[in-house]
């Protein structure tokens, strides 16, 4: 046995650990959760201070299978961001990761979910998208491919709701893609997430092993390792890394590596695959969303980040200490104020 | 308009009697008119002159146009209730006024505007025609703002008639408009010249007048809503979050005015609270528990239909056992219903609302007193029980003008209930969230954020077993719900008892909730004086029923369940709970949207005949 590694608060990549799965063997979820636990493992975050938020359905089950020393909230179908935006305004140092599902988010989470991306709550918003509603065996979700056909279930006739043009339309300030075969992108995308100050819309596809995994399914792994197409390379760089420089003369042919800092000084930097992406831009990350949809491909990585917006908690201009800690003094006016507002009536 | 064969000039000499600080006023009104801060000038003015009054707004659902009537009590005995027949009516809408004329009482008064092409058939009644147009006359007046200066024209005539001083009605004008002068100045003119010209040109021909007394040293004067978010503010409410729906909305109006004055840090400016104005009832009550389940005391306020909408939460507030407040503000359903009218009908639903056996805690203020400590109490509460509380006020209570004792300053230090700290955490093992220690069937939570590696927990609206994991075993569920049963049994002790007035030798009583107090009170006076009939009392305070509603039912041969409801709702529910009673509680119910008044209660309790 060698020695176990622990991250800089001496925790082991066990301690971010959860009970073990229900989901079926091969479950895109569970990937997404060992995802989310090297993630959090690697930047060293505190799991006492995470609180991990779902509804309804397969996914919103996976929060009990990573980072158990984190709080969890498992509560009702598409009404998770309501609860998670409370939980953020009773204390604003909570990191939340809220996980979704396709029929969650898409169907009857649409409206709670365009709020949420609407106020810019500080929340990682992780949909685990598989075009299909597990637990109630296998009924198409609001994002299953137009033309589909599931066995018992027949043919889907109505085209497909694509939750990051969804994001975009609400104002969202960072919305990717991804695939949760593809271990080291999602895993960088989530400390992108995690350090971005707003609302982290992250949509991946995350198969069904059970009942959408044909290889003519979009949401299919067979699918997914052949198609997926990232549009960039993406690493985060932690404040503790010094950033080298000559990396941005690094060149593939396809244009320069882009460094974009985050708010809390971290940096993203993101090296070309094909063609140059420039995530900052909306219009460009509607039209690329809108391209891919059309010439059915499936682009991941970062699709869009704004650093513009002020996040919910900062824009309400909250004193400092927790709502939650509020002592009596510091929440019940005094008698003396009782009195002068009782002399005005 | 048709009303009429004869053109009567009655009260043509002066009353030989007088009627002083005893009567109603109606001023009938079109909606939007800017009438209501006219009608709020009377009633402050007579507040303020030492004499009980008591002002209800009956409006539509509606912006601008459509019939509103304020009804204004002056009462030197104290009453509150609503009366069937004004003595007085200021008529304003032409669209209402045959009705409004017709449903005078006899020997009663009407102003109307002098332009009105009209006669009046009743010859009962005493006339004053009051010059509107001629008040306004002259004055640079925004023509925006006429309509709205236009009723001040009927304060001056009012005031001159019933010898409501000038000064005090000034005062009254300063009040409602903030203090600035240039608009009290305005609306003062008009005052002014409708007074004058009162008192020049009219010799008064009725009996009415108002008198200075000392009814109303040391109270004041406000709704129920502003009250319940004084409460709240003074709970230590941190977060609220709601979605606007009639005739709730004023609480979170008020609450935001009283947090900016109240809770602001002062060192920062900073707030030390978040009002959230919600996409739907659903998605507010979600942010109240995700609030409350992080720590913070969090409400929320709503209607009916919003209720509605809530069930879903209200459910996974009591399973996964989350604070919260909810007030509903109740008013006329089922469905869209009379959204302006007032009930009490979301009873049977509020409390059990959700699917599956859940049972919930109501709190039932009956006035001004009570919507105050129910805004700190419901909060202390919701955090001692773990579970969502809810606070049934209604309309009339809520948007209505009421006079009363200054609030008292919380009698208790606030109570955040059951939380183990890191502290706490780090003398324990093992940490069961839904374990009954202390066998009040309430566990101990911890809040998320507590940096302790024992403190997390998974909170789940699925079954679940003392260590808070999932778990589908029937003795797991089953061993879970008698300890909601217990904590259920827990919450009879905590919530407020009934105000109970025993009535010594008396078979009977009366059983009532919430704004019923007014009108049940002014009733039993009556019954006492007039027809030698003596009941007991109870005003129910809260769900579920305290061990003092079974004793005082124990007590009484019959028992009058008196509320604002077509089905019966409280009676159904002493009935599910004193099932051997069953017979002997005799439901008193009814709903038409219109505040009960104590004839109307009168008269049903003696129909009932002797026992």
């Amino acid at each position: 046995m060698g020695i176990q590694k622990t991250n800089p608060l001496g925790l082991s990549k066990a301690d971010y650990g959860g009970a073990k799965s229900t989901l079926c063997p091969g479950c895109g979820h569970n990937s997404i959760s060992n995802q989310i636990i090297a993630a959090a493992f690697e930047l060293g975050i505190n799991p006492s201070h995470v609180v991990k938020m779902s509804g309804i359905g397969c996914s919103s089950k996976s929060p009990a299978y990573f980072m158990s020393r984190s709080h969890g909230f498992n509560g009702l179908h598409g009404r998770m961001p309501s609860a998670a935006t409370g939980a953020v305004l009773a204390n604003k140092y909570l990191k939340v990761i809220g996980v979704s599902g396709d029929g969650d988010t898409g169907s009857i989470g649409l409206g709670q979910f365009k709020h949420m991306v609407r106020r810019n709550l500080p929340i990682v918003y992780i949909i685990e998208n598989n075009g299909v509603y597990g637990l109630t065996k296998g009924q198409f979700s609001a994002t299953a491919d137009m033309g589909q056909t599931i066995k018992k279930i027949g043919t889907n006739e109505l085209p497909p709701i694509d939750l990051c043009l969804e994001a975009l339309a609400a104002d969202a300030t960072l919305v990717a893609r991804s695939f949760s075969g593809s271990s080291k992108e999602v895993t960088e995308l989530l400390k992108v997430a995690m350090h971005h100050n707003g609302t982290a819309v992250l949509d991946i596809i995350s198969p069904c092993v059970t009942f959408n995994n044909s290889p003519d399914s979009t949401k299919s792994f067979p699918y997914g390792k052949e198609h997926a197409n990232p549009l960039h390379d993406i690493t985060f760089i932690p404040l503790a890394e010094e950033i080298i420089l000559d990396d941005y003369e690094e060149s593939n042919g396809h244009g320069r590596s882009r460094e974009v800092q985050l708010h809390d000084g971290t940096f993203i930097r993101l090296r070309p695959v094909a063609a140059d992406y420039d995530p900052t831009n909306k219009i460009e990350a509607m039209r690329i969303l809108e391209e891919a949809h059309m010439n059915q491909e499936f682009l991941t990585g970062l699709i869009f980040l704004d650093q513009s917006r002020q996040s919910m908690t900062d824009s309400l201009q909250l004193v400092d200490k927790p709502l939650a800690l509020l002592t009596e003094a510091e929440s019940r006016p005094s008698r003396e104020a009782l009195q002068n507002v009782m002399a005005l009536l | 308009m048709s009303l009429v064969e004869v053109e009567s000039v009655p009260g043509q000499q002066p009353a030989t009697f007088e009627i002083v600080n005893d009567f109603s006023i109606v001023a009938a009104t079109v909606n939007g008119s800017g009438s209501q801060t006219a009608n709020n000038v009377l009633v402050r003015a007579m507040f303020k002159m030492g004499i009980p009054v008591t002002g209800k707004n009956l409006f539509p659902s509606n912006i601008k146009g459509l019939p509103t009537w304020f009804l204004i009590r002056v009462s030197k005995d104290g009453y509150t209730a609503r009366q069937d027949r004004a003595a007085i009516l200021i008529a304003m809408n032409l669209s209402t006024v045959a009705e409004d004329v017709a449903n005078l009482e006899s020997g009663g008064v009407v102003f109307y505007p002098d332009d009105w092409r009209i006669t009046f058939s009743r010859e009962d009644l005493t006339y004053y025609p009051m010059p509107v147009k001629d008040a306004l006359k002259d004055k640079d007046i925004a023509p925006r703002l006429r309509d709205y200066v236009e009723n001040m024209a009927y304060v001056g005539a009012v005031a001159q008639i019933l010898q409501i001083p000038l000064e005090t009605i000034r005062d009254a004008v300063s009040y409602y408009l903030g203090g600035k002068e240039k608009a009290i100045a305005l609306n003062m003119s008009v005052v002014d010249a409708s007074y004058q010209w009162f008192q020049a040109n009219v010799a008064k021909r009725d009996p009415f007048r108002v008198r200075p007394m000392n009814g109303t040293d040391g109270m004041i004067m406000i709704d129920g809503n502003s009250a319940a978010a004084l409460g709240a503010v003074f709970g230590g409410v941190s977060v609220i979050a709601w979605y606007p729906i009639t005739p709730s909305t004023s609480v979170v109006d008020a609450a935001r005015d009283y947090l900016a004055l109240l809770r602001q840090d002062k060192a920062t400016g900073k707030a030390t609270y978040a009002v959230v104005q919600a996409e739907d009832e659903l998605a507010a009550i979600g942010i109240v528990f995700g609030a409350g389940w992080a720590g913070a005391r969090s409400m929320t306020a709503t209607s009916g239909p919003g209720l509605s909408l809530m069930a879903e939460y209200a459910g996974l507030g009591y399973a996964a056992e989350l604070p919260g407040v909810i007030w509903d503000v109740q008013r006329v359903g089922p469905s869209t219903g009379l959204p302006t009218r007032t009930s009490q009908a979301d009873l049977t639903f509020t409390y059990f609302l959700g699917h599956g056996d859940t049972r919930h805690v109501v709190l039932l203020p009956g006035n001004m007193e009570e919507c105050f400590e129910c805004g700190w109490r419901a909060l202390d509460l919701a955090e001692q029980l773990q579970t969502p509380v809810f606070v049934l006020s209604d309309l009339d209570l809520g948007m209505n003008q009421w006079m009363s004792k200054p609030f008292e300053y919380p009698s208790e230090p606030i109570k955040r209930g059951k939380v183990y700290d890191a502290a706490a955490l780090e003398q324990m093992k093992s940490f069961a969230r839904y374990l009954d220690a202390d066998g009040d069937g309430i566990g101990y939570r911890t809040l998320p954020g507590t940096d302790h590696p024992l403190a997390a927990y998974f909170t789940r609206g699925t079954g679940h077993n003392e260590y808070a994991i999932y778990s589908e075993r029937p003795d797991d569920y089953v061993k879970n719900a008698q300890r909601l049963a217990r904590k259920h049994e827990t919450a009879r002790t905590l919530v407020p008892k009934p105000v109970i007035v025993d009535a010594p030798n008396a078979d009977a009583a009366v059983i009532l909730y919430g704004s019923l107090d007014a009108p049940v009170r002014e009733a039993l006076d009556i019954l006492r004086d007039k027809h030698d009939l003596n009941l007991g009392t109870m005003r129910v305070r809260a769900l579920p029923f305290s061990r003092e509603v079974f004793e005082f039912v124990s007590r009484y041969k019959k028992l009058y369940v008196i509320e604002n409801n077509t089905e019966g709702q409280l009676a159904q529910l002493l009935r599910i709970e004193i099932p051997e009673r069953a017979a002997d509680l005799v439901s008193i119910a009814y709903l038409d949207g219109l505040p009960f008044t104590a004839a109307f209660v009168v008269d049903r309790i003696l129909e009932q005949g002797a026992l």
